[in-house]
């Protein structure tokens, strides 16, 4: 069998850097072909040229037996190479349906727009993935139902080669096992598929082979079933990993003492009757399904959401929720998921960044004393091992692990007791994973309450001590120990069981005995 | 009351990570330092114009000159103050004209009848700012653009102005001379005017690159959703702005009454273009997030000075304006085309 792609020696430079050093890659017609390396190893750089978003300085594209030119996306397209992009590239003030079909509406020679047929075809792709109202804007949909567009807008054009750039960052497990059904069909009907992750799982469950890029030079094209993920990590990083998860805090116990403890909370949306208690040097992890409220939870315990109800104490002491500046304040910080949206001001500087949660802890008498700052960011950019020339750099010249440092040294820099991390290493490469997963053990050990929310199951079991299961709003159980594996949090995500009721839990997690209600 | 404990993290995950020294030490750091090499290049254009025209011209190294040119601009500049403020944090204001003009008419009137000079233009000032804070609460409220705020509010401003002359304008030359001194005087051969816009230019200039209150406009600038994740209020942030624009576009329309001695419902027509263009040629971003006072005088000293320097040139009127027209264009895409460069060389994935 012939490769229906190949490209050859590929060099591309940005100013002084040299992205890509002469990368090769084949693909087979029906092949599902992962491309993996750290994040700045060129996989997108790649995927951009592949898909017409900009030429090569060097190097040949062979397609279906002749070399071809991408000059644009439309004429990749033409050719039939789709992209799933990583970023969300949506226009959000316009519906689903129009999304979905942006594209194809675009190759279309007829002048009218035919908004029944542009309505059922979008349907039509959707009930394959999940149902979203076809008629929904786009920029009201969360973003996980968003990543669902764009990969449905992709679905939608005639391609003989499909490239996935980080399709399941933001989904969730349910979500994944959707899309990886319909790569697998796409697979049946053979169509080459190129697909770029950082989930290890997923690239051993879907792919037939692997290749590896490290610093934008080509490492090696292996099969997947005659390798398997410690060599994989050992070739994009260049050396071997040996331990991503630091080990777990053997003390806890029932009777350690309590951080935070949440009862009866209720936003008047989603979120009904959360409680939990959260203790000392423990990482407890918040699990569930994309819109089980678990950011919500986030939100309503820092006063970012709604007007919530319920009780909240902290060391003992009750807590009144009200602006976000005062949680802050009273020591209690939350990480966004999404952080280029929300966790950090990309064109600001390092060091304006890390100060930005409270400008008091650098100030006298309303001005920012600029060296204290700069120190401060300096000793927080050391602590966390941030990979930057200074701090007086652009957040944006950072790559993703870097920034998401960035927004981690902003929480820190208030010196919090308690942490929320939402998607803690959300687009961030194995290496920065391991290293800030490091850093939430550490607070812990040293006292800090943490709490992390995850859409990746494996992340939650090696780095919690304890997960707590979100199912549409309400605490459907938590998981700890030997129960603690994906099966179980699954039964509990989907409503399958429930343990018992969030007041149970409260009360056996306050009982001597500390014995699980499961 | 934690510090202890975040020390302890720190020496903890340090000896953890003896590498860990990514972070270089000694590098000179200014917050926004980044736009330091926009003021610089326009220093130098500005030099270059300079050293240009004495050649061209034997009137443009001479003391009186220099005098007009800065004169021309140091009012105007002080309106420039303001909207380069409202620009970092996110808005825009179309208004700034009419509400200088607002501002003198207003001063103008209660004066005709019979108030002191002094407290009609500290209500006019008030006045002036109060339409600031409205169009900062239409804005943060009810959820408008700054644009189609200040729109409304530039015609409206005009209207008013207007209406309390009935369309006329109203002669002030019986101002005292210690009130017409804002406007007229000079302090050892230096007119207060220009002592004045520098003053307000260094305040706020000042403010600017070091208060806490100001760092919090470029964070709302920046992204107002991260601003809001990180306990900023950012709705307040926009009205402070806004009432501060408008509070120096009175400033500007009480001391343009005592330098002309008159308030002229037509005053102003067209300046919030001049003071828009002069900010961003100076840096300022009509995305937020960016801009310093001392580029956008530079922006404002730039196109006086072309402007200036086309009359001694003896180009004919009428091609004045399409010339500043190109250099706004062009000052904005060689900084758009440089800034490009630069984000792909330090972008990569």
């Amino acid at each position: 069998m012939q490769p229906i792609l190949e490209v050859h020696d590929i060099h591309k430079s940005f100013g002084a850097v040299h992205a890509l050093r002469g990368v090769n890659l084949s693909l087979m017609p029906g092949e599902v072909h992962a491309l993996m390396g750290e994040n700045g190893a060129g996989k997108s750089t790649l995927m951009n040229i592949l898909s017409g978003v900009f030429p090569p300085d060097q190097g040949r594209i062979h397609f279906k037996g002749r070399d071809i030119v991408l000059p644009d996306p439309a004429k990749a397209q033409a050719h039939g190479i789709g992209l799933v992009h990583q970023e969300i590239a949506l226009c959000p003030d316009i519906s689903v349906a129009e999304n979905i079909l942006m594209a194809a509406t675009n190759a279309r020679t007829s002048f009218l727009m035919n908004d029944r047929e542009v309505r059922a075809r979008a349907e039509k792709v959707l009930a394959d993935l999940i149902p979203i109202p076809v008629d929904e804007k786009v920029g009201d949909l969360p973003i996980a139902s968003q990543q669902i567009v764009e990969i449905a807008k992709a679905l939608t054009l005639d391609c003989d080669v499909l490239i996935f750039d980080e399709p399941t960052a933001a989904l969730t497990d349910t979500e994944a096992e959707a899309l990886f059904r319909i790569i697998a069909d796409l697979k049946s009907r053979n169509i080459g598929i190129i697909y770029i992750s950082h989930r290890m799982a997923e690239i051993f469950a879907i792919s037939d082979r692997i290749t590896v890029f490290r610093d934008g030079a080509f490492v090696d094209t292996l099969m997947t079933a005659q390798t398997n993920p410690d060599e994989i990590a050992t070739k994009m990083v260049g050396r071997e990993i040996l331990n991503q998860f630091p080990a777990k805090n053997p003390d806890l116990t029932a009777q350690t003492s309590c951080l935070l403890s949440v009862r009866n909370l209720s936003d008047g949306g989603v979120l009904r009757d959360v409680s939990f208690d959260l203790r000392k040097g423990e990482v407890l992890g918040l699990g569930g399904l994309i819109g089980a409220g678990r950011s919500e939870t986030a939100h309503a315990i820092c006063g970012l959401g709604r007007k919530t109800n319920g009780d909240i104490t902290m060391h003992g002491k009750p807590f009144e929720v009200g602006d976000y500046s005062d949680s802050i304040r009273n020591g209690l910080v939350y990480l966004s998921e999404d952080r280029k949206g929300s966790g950090v001001f990309l064109d600001l500087s390092i060091a304006a960044n890390i100060t930005a949660l409270d400008l008091r802890h650098v100030s006298a008498n309303g001005f920012v004393r600029h060296k204290a700052e700069t120190t401060r960011a300096e000793e927080l950019g050391r602590l966390l091992s941030l990979r930057c020339e200074n701090v007086s750099q652009p957040v944006s010249s950072l790559s993703g692990g870097n920034q998401q440092k960035v927004a981690i040294a902003k929480m820190l820099s208030v010196h919090p007791e308690i942490i929320i991390f939402d998607e803690p290493t959300r687009g961030v490469d194995v290496g920065a994973k391991s290293e800030i997963y490091t850093i939430l053990r550490n607070l812990a050990a040293d006292g800090v309450g943490v709490l992390v929310i995850s859409s990746e199951m494996p992340e939650l079991i090696g780095l919690c001590d304890r997960i707590l299961v979100l199912h549409e709003g309400k605490i459907a159980g938590q998981v700890e120990n030997d129960l603690m594996t994906e099966e179980e949090i699954m039964k509990l995500a989907s409503g399958i069981a429930c343990q018992s009721t969030s007041q149970n839990i409260g009360q056996s997690m306050n009982a001597t005995t500390g014995g699980m209600a499961s | 009351m934690t510090s202890a404990k975040a020390l302890k993290t720190e020496t903890k995950s340090e000896t953890n990570k003896p590498e860990a020294t990514a972070v270089q030490n000694g590098v000179h750091n200014r917050m926004l330092g980044i736009f330091k090499a926009r003021e610089a290049g326009l220093v130098a254009i500005i030099l270059i114009i300079c050293i240009a025209m004495s050649f061209a011209s034997p009137y443009f190294l001479t003391w009186q000159n220099f005098r007009a040119m800065l004169l021309s601009f140091s009012i105007e500049g002080i309106v420039v103050v303001g909207m380069t403020i409202l620009l970092i944090v996110g808005g825009i204001d179309l208004s700034v004209g009419s509400v200088v003009c607002l501002a003198m008419v207003i001063g103008g009137k209660l004066f005709l009848m019979g108030l002191d000079p002094w407290s009609a233009s500290l209500i006019a000032v008030l006045a002036c700012g109060f339409i600031g804070y409205l169009m900062g609460q239409c804005v943060t409220r009810i959820g408008l653009h700054f644009f189609i705020v200040s729109l409304a509010f530039m015609v409206i401003a005009r209207g008013l102005s207007l209406l309390i002359t009935k369309g006329t304008p109203q002669s002030l030359f019986s101002l005292p001379p210690s009130f017409k001194f804002i406007g007229q005087g000079d302090i050892a051969g230096m007119p207060f005017v220009i002592i004045l816009f520098f003053g307000i230019v260094v305040f706020f200039d000042l403010l600017l690159r070091h208060s806490t209150l100001f760092r919090k406009v470029y964070y709302t600038g920046s992204n107002e959703k991260a601003a809001l994740f990180s306990g900023i209020k950012t709705k307040r942030i926009k009205i402070v702005c806004s009432t501060l624009c408008g509070l120096l576009s009175g400033v500007a329309g009480v001391v343009y009454m005592a330098r002309f001695g008159a308030a002229t419902p037509q005053f102003g027509i067209g300046m919030e273009l001049s003071v828009i263009a002069a900010a961003v040629i100076g840096g300022a971003s009509l995305n937020g997030g960016a801009g310093t006072i001392f580029g956008a005088v530079l922006g404002a000293a730039l196109l006086s000075l072309v402007t200036s320097s086309l009359i001694l040139l003896d180009v004919p009127v009428y091609w004045q304006d399409i010339i500043r027209g190109l250099i706004l264009l062009v000052a904005v895409s060689a900084d758009h085309l440089l800034n490009k460069r630069k984000r792909s060389t330090s972008t990569k994935s």
